[in-house]
């Protein structure tokens, strides 16, 4: 794996320790552009790998380049990185507009594209309404809003968001995964670390699923999914006669296990192949005709993929 | 937020991109960070304790001021301003230089960069495309003007009220005497003062968590300087500024005197101390992490 890749996040053999304790263990990551979700528990060492990626943190053991960049030249990284942290802290006494502008006269922008940059960011978070404002008296939602609007504000390729839903009402994560989506499409890496399983699913391009400081997989969800031969695939058969179906599908070497649904309207299926499964299934349908209104795969998200790798005790199946 | 209207935002950030590179990119960089951290110094929730300490010894000069001239017979500092200037001497190496400004400059410098850590505000500047010495040089000039400013407010305070005490015989001795060449040697070690205790300071509050213990440390070095060995004697920041001091002041039968630094060499030496202590801050800086826990 080169450090030397220019469109690339890589991760090489990285580890963190605060002392003795384990913050994140030889790490190997190479991230694309889109939508990255690091996924885990609390305390599995998600920040952890922002705060390395972005210089706030330095690894104990490896390298980490962030589209060619070594996290440890700010100078150069914070022209193609935005980080909206999960530190919900301000300075003091400033309002929204000065928040945002601020800091970016301290990237070295002259007063009026500053000023100009800051309007299209607010615009962007919907905060224009709220922007002479002091920060002290934003909502929580609104206090992530303005912390977003600062991490993008500079237009970096770059964007790096530990828990960027959190506070936030529907309506805003709507507007802000839309926003998400909008930036990844342009080609920007986007790596979002976030608790809401079912919100990470449908954004995301890419999960990195974490536990006590270990990647214990990474890729797309599904890629992910199929992957896990101790886990059967399971679906579900919503059919007319469902035992009836159900004596058929052993036909299958794959079908492990075969049981009605509560209502015995349906019938769950756990296969160790699901495609091979949906051809004998085809078939089955065709010959005993059976009036199927719908087949699903139950577990084939990210959700699931979290249960069977971390459970929800945090601990690593 | 359509992705036309982010394409579009996204070009029109590029345009604005700084033009600016190198020294005239830290220069840009440096004033916008000075322009943030001296509405900290001076409106900050921190300032007050500062404004209430530069006050105190123009506060307690003003007193002596009004005692002195509702006493029916005047005391010799009324009449004979010379001794005055001895009393004021006193008070200046004493209270403002040893204590107020020592102090004074403890709180300002070291909170720059710990007491943002204490804020959990740090982090703002780090993920900013700041060189990191770039950051604590502007910091450090921040803290600088703003002590400047004060305690040059706090000796010049003090001494108006001195001359008040002596009023109208003292302005004879401010205009035609050597009154007004001391104000403004006293102004000039308010300044070295800030300038080196700036620089301790600054690194104090990089390197420690704690930083009021190293900070008493030093205090107490500072107060015993007089009775160390001539070599030990320069490793301080008042050595060079005693001997700068417009009215020399006995330091007691027990002092063991040294040759007094000539100002061409206390002024460099205190410059080129501060410069090393800057060197020293930007290398910490460079490796510092923000872990924000147990602070």
């Amino acid at each position: 794996m080169s450090l030397m890749t220019d469109n690339m996040i890589v991760f090489e053999d990285v580890s963190k320790f605060y002392g003795e304790i384990l913050g994140v263990n030889r790490v190997n990551l190479s991230i694309a552009p889109g939508i990255t979700s690091l996924v885990g528990p609390n305390g599995s060492g998600k920040t952890t790998l922002m705060n390395l990626m972005t210089g706030l943190l330095r690894p104990t053991k490896g390298r980490i380049s962030v589209l060619g960049t070594q996290p440890y030249q700010p100078e150069e990284l914070f022209r193609k990185v935005g980080y909206c942290s999960q530190f919900d802290s301000f300075p003091r006494g400033m309002t929204g507009r000065e928040f945002v502008r601020s800091f970016l006269t301290v990237h070295g922008y002259a007063k009026d594209a500053a000023e100009q940059m800051t309007v299209k960011a607010l615009e962007r978070v919907t905060l224009m309404d709220a922007a002479d404002r002091k920060v002290a008296g934003y909502s929580k939602g609104m206090r992530q809003k303005v912390r977003l609007a600062q991490s993008i504000a500079h237009g970096p390729r770059v964007l790096i968001l530990d828990e960027p839903l959190n506070g936030l009402d529907p309506m805003a994560r709507a507007e802000i995964i839309e926003l998400f989506r909008s930036l990844a499409k342009e080609g920007l890496h986007l790596i979002i670390s976030s608790h809401i399983l079912h919100e990470v699913d449908m954004m995301s391009d890419c999960v990195i699923l974490i536990n006590n400081g270990y990647v214990v997989a990474e890729g797309n969800v599904h890629g992910v999914r199929d992957e896990m031969e101790e886990h059967p695939a399971q679906i579900l058969i919503r059919c007319d006669r469902p035992a009836n179906l159900a004596a058929r599908v052993f036909e299958s070497d794959s079908v492990v296990e075969a049981r009605l649904h509560e209502d015995r309207q349906g019938l769950f299926i756990k296969t160790r192949d699901a495609d091979k499964f949906y051809l004998l299934l085809n078939s089955i349908v065709l010959e005993g005709d059976f009036k199927v209104e719908s087949v699903a795969p139950v577990d084939d998200d990210l959700n699931a993929v979290y249960q069977y790798l971390i459970g929800s005790d945090g601990e690593s199946r | 937020m359509s992705a036309n209207s982010t394409a579009a935002a996204v070009s029109v950030e590029k345009e604005l991109q700084p033009q600016t590179t190198g020294w005239s990119l830290w220069l840009r960089q440096s004033l916008a960070i000075l322009k943030l951290e001296l509405r900290k110094n001076f409106f900050g929730r921190r300032a007050i304790l500062i404004y209430l300490l530069a006050l105190l010894p123009v506060v307690l000069v003003a007193m002596l001021a009004i005692v002195t001239r509702s006493l029916p017979e005047p005391p010799s500092i009324r009449t004979d301003f010379s001794q005055a200037s001895i009393v004021f001497g006193g008070i200046y190496g004493g209270l403002i230089l040893r204590t107020i400004i020592f102090f004074g400059c403890a709180w300002i410098f070291m909170n720059l960069i710990r007491g943002e850590v204490v804020d959990r505000s740090l982090h703002y500047y780090f993920l900013s495309p700041v060189r990191r010495e770039v950051l604590v040089v502007a910091k450090y000039l921040a803290g600088l003007l703003a002590s400047v400013v004060i305690f040059t407010f706090t000796t010049l305070g003090a001494l108006f009220f001195m001359y008040l005490a002596g009023y109208p015989e003292s302005t004879n001795y401010l205009m035609n005497g050597p009154g007004l060449n001391h104000a403004l040697w006293y102004v000039v070690i308010t300044v070295l003062a800030c300038i080196g205790y700036g620089a301790f300071f600054i690194v104090i509050g990089l390197f420690f968590r704690n930083p009021i213990i190293p900070a008493l440390v030093i205090y107490g070095w500072e107060w015993i300087n007089f009775l160390l060995p001539p070599l030990l004697k320069k490793v301080s920041v008042i050595h060079y500024l005693h001997s700068l001091a417009p009215v020399p002041l006995p330091e007691g039968p027990f002092a063991i005197v040294a040759e007094p630094t000539p100002a061409w060499i206390s002024v460099p030496g205190l410059i080129i101390m501060t410069a090393i202590l800057l060197f020293i801050a930007g290398l910490r800086i460079r490796r510092m992490e923000i872990k924000y826990i147990g602070e």
